[in-house]
C-alpha cells in the first residue's frame, strides 16, 4: 500500500490542552494591549476573548464528533494566530479608525462556523472530486464578480471587492479555494495523460504542446486578474498555486521551468505596460529615495515606516501598546506583520513565522498521509497557498520583493480572508482525518477472501464450480461484494 | 500597575508563544517521520505464516478482525506437512508500465486495478478500476478477477474463479505481466 500510515491515535486531548494555551495567549495579548495603550479593561475585552474561546471549543467538539482523527495541531495554531490578530486589531483601535476588532470577531465566528459546518456535512473530502468543472465555473464567476458594474468596487486602485449591500467582500479569496479544488480534481484525474507523452531534452521531459493548454489558461487568468483587477498579489497567488499543484501531481521539473519563464514574461510585460506595477517596482528598488517617500499616492512611506517600526522594535519589541504603529498606514491589515515586529519584536515575529511553518508542515503531513490522489494534491496545494501567500506578504513588508496587496492569513483584518482561510482549515482537517484514521486493511477490498461480508469465503471458493454450473456465479459474487460494503 | 510588572507580563506573552511552539514540536514525536519506522500497522501484524498445519493463520494475519472465519480449513490443504512450505513474499512486475517493480506482499491481500484506492495502482489503460485481487490462504496465493472488463489471465488462459497461483505462473492484467516470487 503506498503512502504513509500514522499510528491511529485521535489525540484530541492534546488538541484541547494546546487550545487552552492558545486561548490564553490570545487573552493575554488582548489584556496587555489594553494595559499598554492605557485603556481601562472593560468587559468588552473579556467578552471578546470569551467569544473566541467558545467558538474554538465548539469547533473542537465538532472535531471530536465528526473527525476524531483529524490533525490535533492545526486548530491550536490557527486559533493562536487568530487570537493574536484580534488582540492587535483591538489595540490599534485607539489610533486607527479603520481597525475594528468587533467586526473581525464577528467574521472569526462566522468563519469558524463555516469550517465547522464543512466538517459536519462533508463527511468525505472526495465528495468535492465529483464536479471539478463546477468548481471551475464557480471560480470564474467569483473572479468576474468584482468587474461587474453595480456591485464591483475599486479600493486603493484594485478592483477586487464586491459590495453586497450589508458589507464588502473579496470573492478572490474564495476563488483560490475553488480553483485549488478544481486543479486537484483535474490533475488527479488527468495526470496520467499529462505524464504520458513528452519530448525529452537532457534530464528534463517537456510536455506536449496540447498538454500545455491548462498552464497557458492559468497564465491568462493570472494576467487577466492583473490587468483588469489591477491586483498583483492575487495574480501571483493564482499562478503560483497552479504551478505548484502541477508539480506536485506530476513531479516534472520542466513545468516549473516553463512556469517561471511565463512568470518572467508576465513580469516584464507588466513592468513595461502597467504603470501601477512599474510604481511597485520603483518603490521596492528605491524605497528610501526622498522623492518616492514623499509621493502622494503609491509612495514608499508605508513600507519604509514599517521597516523603521520593526527596527525600533528590536529583539524583544516595545511591548503591545507601547510602540507607534500609527505611523504605518494599513497597520491592521496589509502591514500587520510590521506592527507585530514592532511591538513583539524579533522574538514575537519569529514565533509567528514559526507557527506558520508548523501549520504548513501539518498540512503537508496530511497531504503525505492522504490515501487518494485528490486529497494529496488538494492538501499540498492548500499548504502551498498558505506558504506562498505568507511569503508574498512578509517579503513585501520586509522589502524582499515588491509590495503587493495580499492578506496575512488569520492575522490581518478582513472578513473574506478569514472566511477563506478557515474554510481551508476545515478542508485540511477533513483530509487529515481520512489520512490519520486507522486503515481497515482488508475489509474494503475483500470480495471473497477471509471474512467477506456474510458469505463464508471458504465456502464461496469451494462452491465456485457448482455455482458456475448453475449459472449463478456472477450474482453470487456481486452479492459477496455488496455484503462486504454494507 | 508598575513598570516592572508590565515588562514581566510582556516577557511572559513572548515566552507563552514559544512554549506553545515547543510543546507542539515535542508532542509531535515521530509523527513527521515518513517511512518504515512509522508504519505501525504492517509491523504489528505478523508477516509470514509458515505453519502449514494451520492454514487459518495466514488468513488471521491478513485480517485480524476476522479471526472467527474458518478460512480455508476445509478447502485448502496444501500438501504434506514437511518440508514446511512458505507463503511467497514478493510480486514481480515483468512487463507493462510498472515493469521492474517489486511489491512486498507481506502476507496480506492485494487489490490491483487503476483505482486510486487499489493497493497496487496499475497505470494500465487496459485494466479496470478494481481489476483483480490476490489474497493468501494457507501457504498459497489465490488470484481472483473482480469482474474486470478485459479479464485476468494466468499462463495465457482467462480465469473465471479464484485460482491458486504460485512462483512461475505468469499473471496478466491488461498489458501488465506479473509473477509471484518466493
Amino acid at each position: 500500500m503506498p503512502g504513509v500510515i500514522s499510528p491511529p491515535h485521535p489525540r484530541r486531548n492534546v488538541e484541547l490542552l494546546l487550545l487552552v494555551l492558545a486561548l490564553g495567549i490570545g487573552l493575554g495579548a488582548n489584556l496587555l494591549g489594553a494595559i499598554g495603550t492605557e485603556q481601562e479593561i472593560t468587559t468588552a475585552y473579556w467578552v471578546q476573548s470569551g467569544v473566541l474561546a467558545a467558538a474554538s471549543l465548539a469547533l473542537h467538539v465538532v472535531l471530536r464528533l465528526r473527525a476524531p482523527f483529524a490533525d490535533p495541531y492545526i486548530l491550536p495554531i490557527t486559533v493562536t494566530l487568530n487570537g493574536l490578530g484580534l488582540a492587535i486589531i483591538h489595540r490599534l483601535e485607539t489610533s486607527n479608525t479603520l481597525a475594528n476588532a468587533t467586526t473581525q470577531l464577528v467574521w472569526t465566528v462566522v468563519a469558524m462556523a463555516m469550517a465547522g459546518a464543512l466538517l459536519w456535512f462533508v463527511r468525505d473530502h472526495r465528495l468535492l472530486r465529483r464536479w471539478p468543472y463546477l468548481f471551475l465555473a464557480l471560480s470564474a464567476v467569483l473572479l468576474v464578480l468584482p468587474l461587474l458594474p453595480g456591485i464591483g468596487m475599486t479600493v486603493n486602485g484594485a478592483r477586487i471587492w464586491v459590495n453586497l449591500g450589508v458589507g464588502t467582500f473579496q470573492p478572490g479569496e474564495i476563488a483560490k479555494i475553488t480553483l485549488a479544488v478544481f486543479f486537484a480534481g483535474y490533475l488527479s484525474a488527468n495526470r496520467d495523460l499529462i505524464l504520458l507523452a513528452g519530448k525529452k531534452v537532457g534530464p528534463l521531459t517537456f510536455p506536449r504542446m496540447r498538454d500545455l493548454g491548462p498552464l497557458v489558461v492559468a497564465w491568462l487568468v493570472a494576467l487577466g486578474v492583473l490587468v483588469f483587477q489591477r491586483d498583483l498579489g492575487s495574480a501571483l497567488l493564482f499562478f503560483g498555486l497552479f504551478m505548484a499543484m502541477l508539480y506536485i501531481a506530476t513531479s516534472r521539473a520542466s513545468w516549473i521551468l516553463l512556469g517561471l519563464g511565463l512568470i518572467g514574461l508576465g513580469a516584464v510585460l507588466a513592468f513595461l505596460f502597467m504603470p501601477h506595477v512599474t510604481a511597485r517596482f520603483d518603490v521596492w528598488l528605491n524605497a528610501f529615495d526622498r522623492q518616492i517617500y514623499e509621493r502622494q499616492f503609491g509612495g514608499s512611506l508605508q513600507v519604509v515606516e514599517g521597516v523603521f517600526g520593526m527596527a525600533s522594535g528590536g529583539f524583544m519589541g516595545t511591548g503591545l501598546g507601547a510602540g507607534s504603529p500609527w505611523r504605518v498606514p494599513l497597520n491592521h491589515s496589509d502591514m500587520i506583520l510590521a506592527t507585530i515586529g514592532e511591538e513583539l519584536g524579533f522574538v514575537g515575529l519569529s514565533a509567528v513565522l514559526v507557527l506558520y511553518l508548523l501549520l504548513f508542515t501539518r498540512i503537508m503531513r496530511a497531504a503525505l498521509g492522504a490515501r487518494d490522489a485528490f486529497g494529496k494534491v488538494l492538501a499540498a496545494g492548500l499548504a502551498f497557498t498558505l506558504a506562498w501567500q505568507l511569503f508574498v506578504v512578509a517579503g513585501g513588508v520586509m522589502l524582499v520583493i515588491p509590495m503587493t496587496g495580499l492578506t496575512t492569513p488569520f492575522l490581518a483584518a478582513g472578513g473574506s480572508s478569514l472566511l477563506a482561510n478557515w474554510i481551508i482549515v476545515g478542508l485540511v482537517l477533513r483530509i487529515s482525518h481520512s489520512a490519520r484514521r486507522p486503515v481497515v486493511v482488508d475489509d474494503m477490498v475483500n470480495a471473497s477472501g477471509p471474512g467477506a461480508g456474510h458469505q463464508d469465503p471458504a465456502k464461496l471458493v469451494a462452491l465456485e464450480p457448482h455455482r458456475r454450473g448453475a449459472g449463478r456465479r456472477g450474482s453470487a459474487r456481486r452479492a459477496a461484494v455488496g455484503g462486504d460494503r454494507a | 500597575m508598575s513598570e516592572l510588572a508590565i515588562a514581566a507580563l510582556r516577557f511572559g506573552l513572548l515566552l507563552a508563544l514559544w512554549i506553545l511552539i515547543v510543546s507542539i514540536v515535542t508532542s509531535q514525536g515521530r509523527d513527521l517521520v515518513v517511512g518504515r519506522r512509522n508504519k505501525t500497522r504492517r509491523d504489528a501484524a505478523p508477516v509470514t505464516a509458515s505453519a502449514a498445519s494451520a492454514p487459518a493463520a495466514a488468513g488471521g494475519s491478513a485480517a485480524p478482525e476476522h479471526h472467527g472465519a474458518p478460512a480455508g480449513g476445509r478447502t485448502v490443504h496444501s500438501g504434506p506437512p514437511t518440508p514446511a512450505p512458505r507463503l511467497a513474499s514478493t510480486l514481480m512486475v515483468d512487463k507493462g508500465p510498472l515493469a521492474g517493480r517489486e511489491i512486498d506482499l507481506q502476507g496480506q491481500a492485494l487489490l490491483m486495478g487503476r483505482a486510486q484506492d487499489a493497493d497496487l495502482v496499475l497505470e494500465d489503460d487496459y485494466a479496470s478500476g478494481r481489476h483483480a485481487r490476490l489474497f493468501p490462504q494457507g501457504t498459497r496465493w489465490f488470484l481472483e478477477d473482480l469482474g474486470s472488463t478485459n479479464g485476468t489471465f494466468v499462463n495465457g488462459s482467462q480465469i473465471s474463479r479464484a485460482l491458486p497461483v504460485g512462483p512461475g505462473d505468469s499473471i496478466r492484467i491488461g498489458k501488465t505481466v506479473m509473477e509471484i516470487k518466493a
